[in-house]
């Protein structure tokens, strides 16, 4: 056993109320520069939607991610093999126009404009190129558009869902949709990391943040095309990538990432998994009906006396072993089992886990008048009525295994059931009792989801290990010499003259 | 003969200072501040691709320009490297047709990639928004020193065979620091240019995008897959 400490996330998707909050903390600290305008290193898409780059799960277009060949785990886009031909052009790569183009205002139009009849316009001009340009997409273009034929229409998850369910997700009473904030998962096999030629990319061991090495990266594109999520980002002003960083300086000094800080909805939790890295290949290389357990196969019991005795032996620090002991991403992934991993059929084996929406489960209009079907006798409501149909939740979350989202979907409802039965009493305790067995639970455990889902505190949803970075220091020389020297950190020394 | 002697005595110096002070020049000057950029400026190592912003005329470019261009530095480095052995292989006519047609054909590759990336840079309004002074500047000098090259494949038949018995002599003396220009200083004008304009390429490569050829990603094919760096071990590759 290898075990290893991995900083993870839960996304509670019924609770995002899609305000773009986090995606703009993001942007005004880390992608505000020139070269970077258009990436979104957190973005929050509308499902069904088409999402940001335009597509971006339709892997037959983007060849993201590994590919079981064999008995032998594969990069999609590229290989030692093949880099020679990709290295001159990359036919998986997309472009700007698969994000969009970078736009802002000519704003002194409006104080320059001679005085007139008309009011001043301020025109939209490029950020690329300074000119003059006719937007064409944005990175929330279809926000909200859920119903829409132009947009929502192609989502790749589509392709499960029948004709007569499509219908029906497109008509005007049945219009639902949910948000799907994304980041970059710090997966465990990450295929951003394996494709990079020049090896700029790794992940840090001692928390599994992965990361762009500025000075390595030469451009050659490959993690862009690699990555199936695409939270990798050319920068196309330095040459160079970049991508999420899970606030690293942030946790570091022991502060939640900002897009995580600035959560208004409080969907987000962090905390510390321990997971054996010896059976990471294995695990990837599962057939796809498996995978979803298979990667919580590989999260381990941080309250086991064998994992722990392991966790110390692999180096891991006892805070952080006491960390992971009190982390809710190990309740909602591995204990209480209503957290999932996006789309794990691209094989990355992310570490960003997202509860499913509920959403108003049913609706259905009869006699013209609108009903939100919530009655007590149709707490079981057959899962095939909801307003999201369940095959478009499996493409997401469960490689399409409908029986395991309604595993899920059950235990939500049960909760939801149990506390409307225990606090509002419209619905009788014997019926509510009766769904939480059904829903494989019981009343503590719905107690522990509910308070972790409703009323957690900042320090509940965070669980930020110690990340020890002082000790970075010491492989090189004594930290207090180098504190001395330099301050903390790797910059170059203040140094006088040459 | 001592070339630096003959100009000392009355001939003209100009070739001794193109073809013999030149190059060793252009050699300081291509080490020292390669060296100097990847220790001071190792960010701007970069090959700045621009496919991500105009997708489609790159590949009629990119593609055909490294190709032809890698295929032709390779016949040069052999015809330096073996000469004799390539004076062997040529000493049968068709066999030296075989080398010269491949060797034409490869630098009507690099031609048409090259043009294109020019016309790819002048004519897109967001690559002219990444084009630096230096892109234009060398992008003009490699199409001269194309042109130049097919113009001596045209005009000075069978530079194969002579590369290997007059050039690359020169150049050994070059490297054995007992300069001898003289039989090169009698080669025909369009021989004369391609070589000072291989040294005026290797005089501003290092403030180019060019650099991106040094750090070609050779170490990919035998690293682990996976990258794991540690704070207080090692960095090593890991798991797979």
């Amino acid at each position: 056993m290898n075990v290893r400490s991995q900083v993870s996330m839960v996304f509670h998707l019924d609770k995002c109320i899609g305000c773009h909050t986090c995606s703009i903390a993001c942007k005004n600290i880390w992608t505000d520069r020139k070269g970077t305008e258009y990436m979104w290193f957190n973005n929050v898409e509308t499902k069904p939607g088409t999402g940001y780059p335009t597509q971006w799960e339709d892997q037959s277009k983007y060849r993201g991610g590994w590919e079981v060949s064999g008995s032998r785990l594969r990069l999609k886009s590229t290989g030692k093999a093949r880099i020679i031909t990709n290295i001159f052009h990359n036919p998986h790569l997309p472009t700007m126009d698969d994000y969009y183009e970078p736009w802002t205002y000519k704003y002194e139009d409006l104080f320059n404009a001679p005085a007139g009849t008309d009011q001043p316009t301020a025109l939209p001009i490029s950020k690329v190129t300074g000119e003059y340009i006719d937007i064409k997409a944005g990175p929330n273009w279809d926000d909200d558009l859920s119903g829409s034929p132009i947009y929502a229409a192609n989502d790749p998850n589509l392709k499960n869902v029948t004709e007569e369910q499509r219908q029906q997700l497109q008509a005007i009473e049945r219009l639902v949709f949910f948000y799907f904030p994304r980041i970059c998962n710090h997966c465990l096999n990450p295929a951003c990391v394996a494709s990079c030629p020049s090896g700029a990319l790794y992940k840090r061991g001692e928390d599994g943040i992965v990361l762009i090495n500025q000075k390595r990266c030469r451009a050659w594109r490959s993690c862009v095309a690699a990555c199936p999520y695409k939270k990798t980002y050319y920068n196309w002003s330095t040459g160079k990538s970049e991508k999420c960083l899970l606030c690293y300086p942030r946790l570091e000094t022991g502060q939640a990432p900002a897009c995580f800080h600035s959560c208004v909805g409080r969907i987000r939790y962090l905390g510390v998994l321990l997971y054996d890295a010896d059976k990471i290949e294995d695990i990837a290389k599962l057939p796809p009906e498996k995978l979803v357990e298979g990667q919580r196969d590989l999260i381990l019991d941080p309250n086991d006396p064998a994992v722990i005795e392991a966790a110390r032996k692999s180096g891991v620090h006892e805070s952080v072993i006491e960390s992971a002991q009190r982390s809710p991403i190990y309740q909602f992934v591995k204990v209480w089992k209503i957290a999932l991993p996006p789309h794990i059929e691209y094989r990355t084996l992310p570490m960003l886990y997202y509860v499913p929406p509920l959403l108003p489960v049913l609706g259905s209009s009869a006699n013209n008048i609108y009903e939100n079907g919530t009655n007590a006798e149709a707490i079981f409501h057959p899962f095939d009525e909801t307003r999201v149909p369940i095959s478009y939740l499996a493409s997401l979350f469960t490689v399409g295994d409908e029986a395991k989202m309604r595993y899920v979907l059950r235990k939500l409802m049960a909760v939801r059931t149990f506390k409307r039965a225990e606090t509002v009493g419209d619905i009788p305790m014997a019926v509510a009792l009766e769904a939480l067995k059904l829903a494989d639970t019981t009343e503590a455990e719905a107690e522990e989801i509910y308070r972790m889902t409703a009323l957690p505190t900042f320090a509940q949803r965070f669980v930020i290990p110690p990340m020890h970075r002082e000790e970075a220091i010491e492989a090189f020389k004594d930290p207090q010499d180098h504190k001395r020297a330099a301050g903390f950190g790797f910059m170059d020394a203040p140094k006088r003259g040459l | 003969m001592n070339s630096l002697l003959q100009a000392e005595t009355g001939g003209l110096p100009i070739n001794d200072v193109l073809f013999v002070v030149t190059p060793y020049v252009v050699l300081a000057l291509f080490f020292t501040m390669t060296i100097w950029r990847y220790v001071k400026e190792k960010f701007s190592y970069s090959s700045y691709s621009s496919q991500f912003l105009e997708n489609s005329y790159q590949f009629w470019g990119s593609v055909p320009w490294h190709y032809g261009i890698l295929s032709l530095l390779a016949g040069h480095l052999i015809a330096f490297a073996l000469p004799r052995e390539l004076l062997w292989w040529n000493s049968v006519p068709a066999r030296l047709y075989i080398i010269e047609l491949s060797a034409l054909i490869f630098a009507v590759v690099t031609l048409i990639g090259l043009v294109n990336l020019i016309i790819r840079r002048a004519i897109d309004s967001r690559i002219r928004a990444v084009t630096s002074k230096m892109d234009v500047i060398i992008l003009l000098l490699l199409l001269a020193q194309v042109g130049t090259g097919i113009w001596v494949a045209l005009t000075a038949r069978w530079g194969s065979s002579w590369f290997a018995a007059v050039v690359t002599p020169y150049l050994y003396s070059l490297f054995t620091f007992s300069p001898d220009a003289s039989a090169v200083v009698n080669l025909p004008w369009s021989i004369k240019l391609h070589i000072l304009g291989a040294y005026l390429i290797f005089a501003v490569f290092p403030f180019t995008r060019l650099v991106h050829v040094l750090v070609v990603p050779n170490h990919y094919l035998w690293r682990r897959t996976q990258v794991v760096m540690w704070n207080k071990r090692k960095a090593q590759g890991a798991e797979q």
